[in-house]
């Protein structure tokens, strides 16, 4: 066990305990970035001009009439920017593009008003005149164009020519599936004021303030040390804010030093719809062998990202979505090339999952075709080609814990009683030819690290006041995955003092300078080693005084539930201790830092160890399928999910449970449509409304929910043992597109391979179930 | 004239309100900003607060309505309750103590607006202990009061733990207390602000003196619809005329030969006065929308936009619906059947209101309502059809059949009822019937259901409904 991860008696870790806001949260009084305007004098307000156009050039941008609306104050548009236009970090994405749009809905310019409703009015007198150039507006279009941007990219391990040459079995497939809205309940909204002394202040719902801080900075052409980020937290991020956040910023910084009055940059939902990146649909073309027992032997397959107009996030994203073709399953040859298409429409992003989920529905979708044409069940043909010890991936890196998988599998299936169900399902299929059940288990393994190793570290900050107080500040953001909470659990269990004593200060940059996005689920184990190192540099003084004080070796004290105590005897209250420090002058604050140990990638050769360790789970979920229209219920969902030893259990059940039914909404519900038409609204997302794009409501939760932490799950090497727990439940959600393919097969005769599109809309779903109860059984089994 | 709003129980002046102003963005200007906005189209619930309304089981009843939809001058002389005036973090509402403690809230945005849903249903007069099913718990708790609010958090599992562990209100109780006296009575309002105006007259009379004059004046009842024009189109009427609280429209009665529903009724209050007595309603109600868009959603209202993919025509159409049209001129009964006359256009003139819906009785004996939507909570239909059939002696001797969705106006499936009446209620016929039902309509490809899907949905929805008939088990609803 190592220092990082081993757990003290009675820690605070460990604890099953509801998010540190919950009561400010049940009460309205938890104030996000919006909330903050009516707090603040003066606000203007500013609201932008969209592009009509999926790709035009600007030949003439008339601001002046927007000066006649009464009300507005500013029209913001590229000749104000003192620094750098651009809102990225490659230099790819104007903030005010000023000779041509690349997305219908982009923004060209931005409009101030000493009200919304003015700055509305405003920008719709704003007169921009156009001339449309052609758009590519799907990934094969751009395929088809040949226009990609960025770096492609190659992995390859053994030799898959020979392996599918001598392969038993050789199918070969495509796959579209579709990209997410994130639908975070809070839009982006950045809140701008200069400081006295010139210091930019900016109010940001933002995974990333460090970045935020960047580019505001470069596109004011300041120094980092001019501009201060806080998030106070965030309404939802999923990743939609690691990147998507800054230019908002930059636009209402830029604002409130024009015109020296704060600046509300609030996108309503539609412009958060039509402006923000989301995540990356992908195409994959793909050939897979197999052998006699039905084991994977070799794959072959070329990934392309939609990357949408710039890149943003792309590569990483295409990176470990290369990682993670694998899932859960030893594959000896494997050959991926990856690549990024450039279309007209907004800049894909970062989503929960980050490329992994694409990865790996490649896999899984590929797995779900073929069983049925191998004779295989599909859960038989799953575990059978599980990673085992001893197993390495693709690009180098040893599988550790592999056995945690089976371990995973073999307790969904006795917890969720899986073998009498399939029988239950078997004799109800038998007699209902109008409704079909179907069952069908998952395992999900996920990479925990920034594939770029220099973002894996962290700070934080920590105080202990004179009354024996707390206050922990780190780089992460609160964006309700309960980050804080946790924080607050390890700085108390680190220092030995109930949970009451520590107060949590809002992120910010100017506490803990440049950290990393609250991100690739990360944000626990890399702040929490920082507050456990700043937390243990305090401690340790402590105890040096502690031990003056009670008279035994420094070596002896403990601190538990806020008493310094001794091998035996009498302790000191924490409180007691901490005033005799001060009077000693002893240091009661520290730094602290943490940087993940062990990591190396060659992001060129795509191979190394990128990751420090993998999460694993599995979930077993059964649908029923009406096959009179192609609608389903989830009837029930069992998961078994390793998250290390739970740094705070109800947090981490919650986040499974919520993964799970975002991960579902995106492989069955939610429907991104482009108008990808020759008409006048080509490049025009048509879902850009909550009326539109339906997000999983109450009627979309599983009716029995049952996740269980896998137990005797330690992680050594993470802090207290815990193991990341934002992103790998998401991927749990394939087994219900599994279930749902597997329930449209069964309205044809035994053995019939679906091709099931995604996401499986109930429409999806009546098609597929149709072309299956068309099968003759006969032609059920020729390939893919 | 003063005009006011009683906000978690203290008065607050709504002088200087603007016409469009919404109840969420006046609430938030004052610094309640519990309520937010996700959506500002009635869809997500984060705006959900409660207002005393004219109850059905109790004098007033907290009612969750989007504040984002309603302008603020809709509700003066009202009284509401914000997530603030429920509880604070120091003395938590029982709701804020279920949601807090069971890990209901996440990134807390839609929490202030779950918890005031919540607090509804919390209240709700007839809301007694029951076995519990896939959508009740065991206290009595409607799952589907949730189904407008949206969580992108929690996956509403502990949310769903959360509404089923509440117990009954304490007996001093405040908020239980106010719904057993009298509702505050309707305003008569009068707000002007720029080149607008909000009127809310006393009597029906009023209202149709201002339409004869002013035939471009807005008619609002719930302003579900309205709202989002505002909102999401920037629409801003001239002139706005609330009709919601008008005792000539909201008139309830059930004779021997029809049933009389005044136009200003909201779905849920028609849901519960019917009470199960129109089977084919009963059916559309869960189905409407959600339980905070009914519960400001009239019937009139729903009849008045015209609307192709509104839930109500299939379903009044099946039932042989009347509207009684009323203007300065009389009042006169237009046939639903005839009423939708092209794309969002209907006989009623501009100086007409809808005043009431009459269902003729007796019913026929068998109906069903199918709504095809991506969602099962709270979505638009892709296709709704409502049927009404009399089968005697094994014939077909009646048939009406409502279609939504698959045109320019809502109509009646009427290749499909002579393919059936006359005919013997057999698969047979039925399959022939479905194969006219799918050619029914000029059914279009959009984003929420390609034109193919809504063809094949027609006839297999009959289908369905003849196996419906025939094993009830064999049908999900």
């Amino acid at each position: 066990m190592s220092q990082l991860s081993e757990r003290p008696a009675q820690a605070v870790v460990g604890v099953p305990l509801p998010h540190e806001s919950a009561a400010l949260h049940v009460t309205g009084e938890a104030l996000y970035t919006d909330d903050l305007v009516v707090r603040t004098r003066d606000v203007l307000h500013a609201y932008p001009v969209q592009s009509p156009h999926a790709h035009a050039r600007i030949l003439d941008l008339r601001v002046k009439p927007a000066y006649d609306v009464p009300g507005v104050v500013r029209v913001l548009t590229s000749d104000d920017v003192p620094g750098i236009n651009d809102a990225g970090v490659k230099h790819d994405e104007p903030l005010f593009p000023d000779t041509e749009v690349m997305f219908h809905g982009h923004a060209i310019c931005w409009v101030l008003g000493e009200t919304l409703e003015a700055a509305r009015l405003g920008a719709a007198a704003v007169e921009v005149e156009y001339e449309e150039l052609p758009s590519l507006v799907t990934v094969r279009e751009a395929i088809a164009a040949g226009n990609f941007q960025g770096t492609g990219r190659h992995l390859e391990h053994g030799d898959v020519e020979s392996a599918l040459s001598e392969a038993v079995h050789v199918f070969q497939g495509e796959f579209e599936f579709a990209g997410q809205e994130h639908f975070y309940l809070e839009t982006h909204c950045a809140l701008a004021l200069v400081d006295e002394g010139g210091q930019i202040f900016v109010q940001s719902s933002t995974q990333h303030p460090s970045e935020t801080q960047e580019i505001v900075a470069h596109v004011l052409g300041v120094a980092s040390h001019a501009v201060t980020v806080q998030c106070l937290r965030m309404g939802g991020g999923f990743g939609g804010k690691e990147m998507q956040p800054h230019g908002f910023a930059a636009i209402a910084a830029l604002g409130a030093t024009l015109t020296g009055r704060p600046v509300r940059l609030r996108l309503n939902r539609t412009q958060d719809v039509t402006m923000s990146g989301k995540r990356h649909g992908f195409h994959s073309r793909w050939r897979a062998g197999f052998d006699d027992e039905g084991r994977i032997v070799a794959l072959d397959a070329t990934l392309t990202a939609d990357g949408g107009w710039s890149l943003d996030l792309s590569e990483p994203v295409l990176a470990r979505a290369m990682c993670h073709i694998d899932n859960a399953y030893w594959i000896p040859n494997v050959r991926v090339d990856g690549q990024i298409a450039k279309t007209n429409k907004t800049s894909q992003t970062a989503f929960r999952g980050f490329g992994g989920p694409q990865g790996m529905l490649v896999i899984e979708d590929l797995l779900g075709r073929c069983a049925p044409l191998l004779g295989y069940d599909a859960m038989e043909l799953r575990r059978r080609n599980l990673y085992q010890p001893g197993h390495t991936t693709p690009y180098g890196q040893p599988v550790r814990h592999a056995e945690r998988l089976e371990a995973c599998w073999s307790e969904v299936l006795s917890n969720g009683e899986i073998a009498r169900r399939q029988e239950e399902i078997a004799r109800f299929n038998a007699e209902h030819p109008n409704r079909k059940r179907a069952l069908a288990a998952t395992p999900v393994k996920f990479g925990i690290s920034f594939n770029l190793t220099a973002f894996n570290q962290a700070g934080a900050l920590v105080h202990v006041y004179k009354d024996g107080s707390v206050l922990i500040n780190h780089g992460g953001t609160e964006m309700g995955q309960g980050l804080h909470t946790k924080m607050l659990q390890v700085a108390a269990t680190t220092l030995g003092v109930p949970l009451e004593r520590v107060r949590l200060a809002p992120t910010r940059t100017d506490k803990v300078p440049n950290t990393s996005a609250t991100a690739a689920s990360s944000g626990a184990d890399l702040n929490g080693a920082a507050i456990k190192n700043a937390c243990e540099q305090i401690r340790e003084r402590l105890e040096q005084v502690a031990g003056g004080r009670l008279g035994i070796s420094p070596h002896d004290v403990r601190f538990v539930d806020g008493i310094a105590r001794g091998l035996s005897g009498d302790g000191v209250p924490w409180e007691e201790i901490v005033h005799s420090a001060y009077h000693q002058r002893v240091q009661l604050w520290a730094a602290g830092f943490y940087r993940t140990e062990g990591l190396h990638w060659d992001a060129n050769a795509m191979h190394g160890e990128p990751f420090k360790y993998f999460a694993y789970g599995v979930a077993a979920s059964e649908v029923e399928v009406d096959g009179f229209t192609g609608g389903y219920t989830l009837r029930r969902v069992d998961i078994v999910h390793d998250v290390g030893d739970s740094l705070s259990p109800l947090i981490d059940v919650g986040q499974i449970e919520g993964g799970f039914v975002q991960g579902a909404g995106w492989l069955t519900l939610e429907d991104l449509r482009w108008d990808e038409s020759d008409g006048p609204n080509r490049g025009r997302l048509a879902t850009q409304a909550a009326s539109t794009y339906k997000l999983p409501s109450f009627s979309e939760m599983p009716q029995v929910f049952n996740v269980h932490l896998l137990e005797k799950a330690h992680e050594d090497g993470a802090v207290y043992g815990s193991k990341a727990v934002g992103e790998p439940p998401l991927m749990l959600a394939f087994s219900v597109r599994e279930a749902l393919r597997q329930a449209a097969a069964a309205f044809g005769p035994a053995g019939t391979s679906v091709d099931l599109p995604s996401p499986a809309t109930p429409e999806a779903v009546f098609w597929a179930l149709e072309k299956a109860r068309s099968v003759q059984p006969a032609l059920s089994l020729s390939g893919v | 004239m003063s005009t006011h709003l009683k906000v978690n129980g203290a008065d607050v002046s709504l002088d200087g309100a603007g016409v469009h102003t919404t109840t969420l963005d006046w609430l938030r200007d004052r610094g309640l900003t519990g309520a937010k906005e996700g959506c500002a189209e009635g869809e997500c619930g984060a705006c959900s607060i409660l207002v005393a309304r004219p109850g059905i089981d109790s004098p007033t009843e907290w009612t969750a309505i989007n504040a984002c939809l309603v302008p603020v001058a809709a509700l003066d002389g009202q009284e509401v309750i914000t997530s603030e005036g429920l509880g604070t973090s120091s003395a938590l509402h029982p709701v804020q103590q279920e949601m807090a403690v069971r890990g209901g809230s996440q990134c807390g945005f839609c929490t202030p607006g779950f918890v005031c849903s919540m607090a509804a249903e919390f209240y709700r007069p007839t809301r007694t202990a029951c076995t519990g099913d896939g959508e009740h718990g065991p206290n009595g708790f409607d799952l589907h009061a949730l189904s407008g609010n949206l969580c992108r958090c929690t996956g509403y599992r502990p949310i769903r733990d959360a509404a089923y562990a509440l117990g009954e209100p304490d007996v001093d109780d405040k908020l239980a207390a106010r719904q057993a006296a009298a509702p505050p009575p309707a305003a008569v309002t009068r707000v002007v602000s720029g080149d607008s105006e909000f009127v809310r007259p006393a009597r029906l009379s009023d209202v149709l003196d201002i339409l004869a004059e002013s035939p471009e004046a807005k008619v609002v009842a719930g302003s579900t619809d309205m709202g989002v024009e505002v909102n999401l189109r920037g629409v801003r009427s001239p002139l706005v005329v609330a009709v919601d609280r008008l005792s000539e429209l909201r008139e309830f009665e059930v004779s021997d030969d029809q049933i009389r529903i005044g136009a200003a009724l909201t779905l849920t209050e028609i849901e519960r006065m019917l009470a199960g007595r129109v089977p084919l309603l009963e059916q559309m109600f869960p189905q409407f929308a959600s339980r905070l868009i009914r519960n400001g959603a009239t019937i009139g209202g729903n009849l008045g936009t015209g609307s192709p993919i509104g839930d109500t025509p299939p379903a009044l159409l099946a039932l042989d619906a009347q509207l009684v049209l009323a203007s300065r001129r009389g009042e006169r009964v237009v046939a639903l059947a005839d009423y939708f006359t092209g794309y969002r256009q209907t006989l009623k003139s501009p100086d007409e209101l809808i005043r009431a819906i009459l269902v003729p009785r007796p019913l026929a004996p068998l109906t069903a309502f199918h709504k095809i939507a991506k969602r099962r909570f709270d979505d638009i239909s892709s296709v709704a059809v409502g049927y009404a059939l009399d089968v005697v002696d094994g014939i077909v001797r009646e048939a009406r059949i409502g279609l939504g969705g698959v045109a320019a106006t809502p109509l009646r499936a009427t290749a499909t009822e002579q393919a059936l009446i006359g005919r013997p209620w057999t698969e047979r016929t039925v399959r022939e019937a479905a194969a006219v039902m799918a050619t029914e309509g000029t059914p279009m490809d959009d984003h929420r259901a390609s034109a193919s899907y809504r063809s094949a949905m027609l006839g297999q929805s009959l289908l369905r409904f003849h196996a419906q008939q025939l094993d009830v088990e064999e049908v999900s609803a």
